[in-house]
């Protein structure tokens, strides 16, 4: 269920600003296509959220208000509010509701740790949205859209195979 | 302040399992010492316990009412077998005395006679004691979770009820149909053997980490600290509180009544009342957290300075 | 008998809807409500928005309003009640005898169901409910055996809508302080219990330790299943032991009984979890659809995969079953 190390691998030598700026065109296109999130997240949106994918070298600090994502490597943990961990696949699945965060915590897949109660705003809101990742990181590849979020839906129903707590 | 009525004292029913002449001395003791005007008693919190003190209840009313204390009967707090069912019809329609409604059965069954409300009903709102009011509810006991803000509210709202505040005790947080206190001793409600009886005074419970924090009283589950309203007396009184209501511990409930009547008299200041009562409840923790509309377990001492009542 | 289904978003609210929900129950995003929580629950126009949704597909809309009114702010729960009543909700869940009588008097044709949190567990306390504010249906706290609920059923004159799959109150709920006398927050008071604000997850070596208040709730060694801490369903020292004094972390799953219950007369079962995702609600919902309607030798299997999905991964009968207590 974690990434292949295939996939991995690139992520190491890849220059952080490369990913960052991917990471924040993907998380902008999202904010711009469901501004419900922005409102059912409330006061949390000053929230430094740092997601922690347990299988790359790499953690990610969102803070909603300013629209910022800021990628840095393993080996330095940024300050944060409140902090998940977790494969990325799962990781993911949550972002787009797919899967459900109580049932990954439960059973120890996720961990959290800081302000759980921004946690959980986060967590409703993102349940509530309908992302379709896939679909967003299509819609930003132009003509290629189709060829894109067909590749993208194809690795997520491949990651998230076979797991019990996973939905559609 | 200075339209102020003193307060009544008044004492709650005995939430523990003490066995019948344990319970039956203490009342005796209270009728001959206590300065207390309204005495509430009987079993509140599991039905199997009735028998302990069914047997006593006519000679320690008696000997309440000659001492002239106005006696009280509360009715039991969870109704959910045929037998409370019974219990509690049986107990409104035969009692010549007032009835302290514990849950909502008996509410329905008291309506059109005069009759009290206890803590374990919830009254957060004017509102509410209103609706309760209309059905012919006198006094109300309001809930240990209420800050002052509510209870400033609800009384000024109902100026013509008499309303009653746990003010000395340990507070009913809880009650279950799993009785936590027979598990903990690797029984079963339906085969307690009334273990329950084998602490008088709740059976502490602690964190992992050893932090006291409940004690379990059969059914019940109550705070480890001791609700102690003092400094808070004369804003209740201010506020026009008709009644303080100690809740009965295993420690001298005599003397605490006596703290609580010099307080209310204004022949003790609060601090030495306080470090009285912490001589007649040796090793208890004091909380107000509550009426200061913070956690339960606070102690929130004159200064404001805040700390947990564990410990 | 009818599936009643949690909603905490309009997104869970649909789901519930497609996967087979007889009625979805909802509140609004404040503390009118026992399921306050952060991102949670509904603005005015989603309700409307759902309640339409719901209404097209023949699904009935109940609106909780089932905490206890703050003295002083009653105008909030008033007006929550109006609105849920201009909105077309198809009953008002409620738990205070002031908001009851409220909704009695101004809207005699509301059907007003009483909420779990009012506690109502015997004949003579649902009949107070039902002749002082014209109670139709009650929700039974979670104390009762079947048993109890068939002799219940056979007294009274309102519908029983009873707790079938998912979190579990050890506690009689509605009488329930403490998770305010750790954090100051209550179901009664604040809609909340055990409130994420409280809540902290530390590491001690390779043991996760859970934290409400200043109140240790539990410790997980590194391969145990945890859970969220509760209060009354963390670990405790009584004497010498220690354990789970109240209960492990498990859900409520009645899916063995629901024969039982139909026989009893339950009009209603309900699922319980607002706070859940919309993932867990199509889920629970639409298996459940199926167990209803399955030959009891096969529900076992269609409910197994939902209990993987549960606090602690494991469930219990809880009071329904007399050995319980």
């Amino acid at each position: 269920m974690t990434l292949p190390p295939a996939l991995v691998a690139p992520v190491d030598f890849a220059p952080l600003w490369l990913i960052e700026r991917a990471a924040r065109t993907i998380f902008s296109s999202v904010l711009r296509a469901h501004p419900d999130l922005f409102e059912r997240l409330g006061e949390y949106r000053q929230t430094r959220y740092l997601f922690c994918p347990l299988d790359l070298p790499l953690n990610f600090l969102v803070v909603p208000a300013s629209k910022t994502v800021h990628v840095s490597r393993k080996t330095q943990r940024p300050v944060s509010d409140a902090c998940i961990e977790g494969p990325l696949v799962l990781l993911l699945g949550l972002l787009e509701g797919r899967c459900d965060a109580d049932a990954l915590f439960f059973s120890r897949e996720l961990s959290v740790t800081g302000d759980m109660e921004a946690m959980l705003a986060l967590r409703n809101a993102l349940d509530d949205s309908a992302i379709d990742l896939p679909g967003e990181i299509g819609s930003l590849a132009g003509p290629l859209a189709p060829l894109v979020a067909g590749a993208a839906r194809y690795v997520r129903k491949r990651a998230l195979e076979g797991r019990d707590a996973t939905w559609n | 302040m200075t339209n102020a009525r003193t307060p009544a004292l008044s004492l709650g029913p005995v939430y523990y399992l003490w066995d019948g002449p344990k319970w039956r001395d203490f009342y005796f003791r209270i009728a001959d010492e206590a300065p207390v005007e309204h005495v509430t008693l009987g079993e509140t919190v599991c039905s199997k316990r009735q028998h302990f003190t069914e047997r006593h209840i006519a000679e320690v009313v008696e000997r309440l009412e000659a001492a002239g204390k106005t006696v009280t009967l509360s009715t039991l707090a969870m109704v959910t077998l045929e037998r409370e069912s019974r219990h509690v019809r049986d107990l409104i329609r035969d009692s010549a005395h007032l009835i302290e409604a514990n849950d909502l059965s008996a509410l329905g069954l008291i309506s059109g006679r005069a009759h009290s409300i206890g803590p374990l009903v919830n009254v957060y709102n004017a509102a509410t004691a209103r609706v309760l009011a209309a059905r012919g509810a006198q006094n109300i006991c309001l809930p240990p979770e209420l800050p002052m803000s509510s209870i400033e509210q609800i009384v000024q709202s109902l100026p013509d009820l008499s309303f009653e505040i746990f003010a000395f005790g340990r507070m009913p947080l809880a009650i279950s149909a799993r009785c936590a206190h027979a598990r903990s001793k690797g029984l079963t409600k339906d085969n307690c053997q009334f273990i329950c009886g084998e602490e008088p005074d709740g059976l502490p419970l602690r964190t992992l980490d050893r932090q006291s924090f409940l004690v379990l009283n059969g059914v019940q589950t109550m705070s480890n600290s001791c609700v102690v309203l003092l400094g808070e007396l004369p804003a209740l009184s201010a506020a026009g509180i008709a009644r303080v209501r100690l809740s009965p511990q295993d420690c001298d409930m005599v003397a605490v009544a006596g703290i609580y009547r010099a307080v209310l008299d204004g022949s003790m200041d609060a601090d030495e009342a306080i470090s009285k009562l912490s001589d007649v409840y040796p090793g208890a923790a004091f909380s107000n957290g509550f009426y200061h509309q913070q956690e339960g377990a606070a102690w929130i001492a004159k200064g404001r300075n805040a700390s947990l009542g564990h410990g | 008998m009818e599936l009643i289904c949690p909603a905490g978003t309009p997104s869970a609210f649909r789901e519930a809807v497609d996967a087979g929900a007889d009625a979805v129950y909802c509140g609004f995003r404040d503390e009118t409500n026992a399921r306050n929580f952060p991102g949670l629950n509904f603005s005015r126009p989603e309700l409307k928005e759902s309640i339409g949704y719901a209404g097209k597909r023949g699904v009935q809309t109940f609106v909780a309003l089932n905490t206890f009114m703050r003295a002083g702010s009653e105008a909030l729960w008033y007006k929550a009640a109006d609105d849920a009543v201009e909105l077309g909700a198809d009953a008002l869940i409620l738990a205070d005898f002031g908001l009851m009588a409220y909704v009695a008097e101004k809207y005699p044709d509301q059907r007003l169901h009483v909420s779990v949190q009012a506690s109502a567990s015997n004949r003579d306390a649902i009949q107070f409910l039902v002749e002082a504010f014209g109670a139709k249906r009650v929700v039974l706290p979670r104390i009762l055996t079947v048993q109890d609920i068939a002799r219940l059923t056979r007294q009274i004159d309102c519908e029983v809508e009873v707790f079938a799959f998912g979190g579990l109150c050890v506690m009689a709920e509605g009488r329930c302080s403490l998770s305010s006398y750790a954090t100051g927050k209550s179901p009664n008071m604040n809609g909340v219990c055990s409130p994420a604000s409280h809540v902290k997850y530390r590491r001690d070596g390779d043991t996760m330790v859970s934290e409400l208040g200043a109140y240790t709730i539990n410790r997980f060694g590194p391969d145990e299943a945890s859970g969220y801490p509760t209060l009354c369903k963390g670990r405790f020292e009584i004497g010498e032991t220690h354990g789970y004094a109240f209960e492990d972390p498990v859900s409520l799953d009645v899916v063995d009984h629901i024969e039982a219950l139909r026989e009893a007369g339950v009009s209603a079962l309900k699922i319980e979890g607002r706070q859940r995702g919309k993932a867990y609600v199509a889920e629970v919902v639409s298996s459940l659809k199926k167990a209803l309607s399955a030959q009891p030798a096969e529900r076992s299997a269609l409910v197994a995969r939902l209990r993987s999905m549960s606090e602690g991964q494991r469930t219990t009968s809880g009071a329904y079953d007399k050995r319980w207590r």
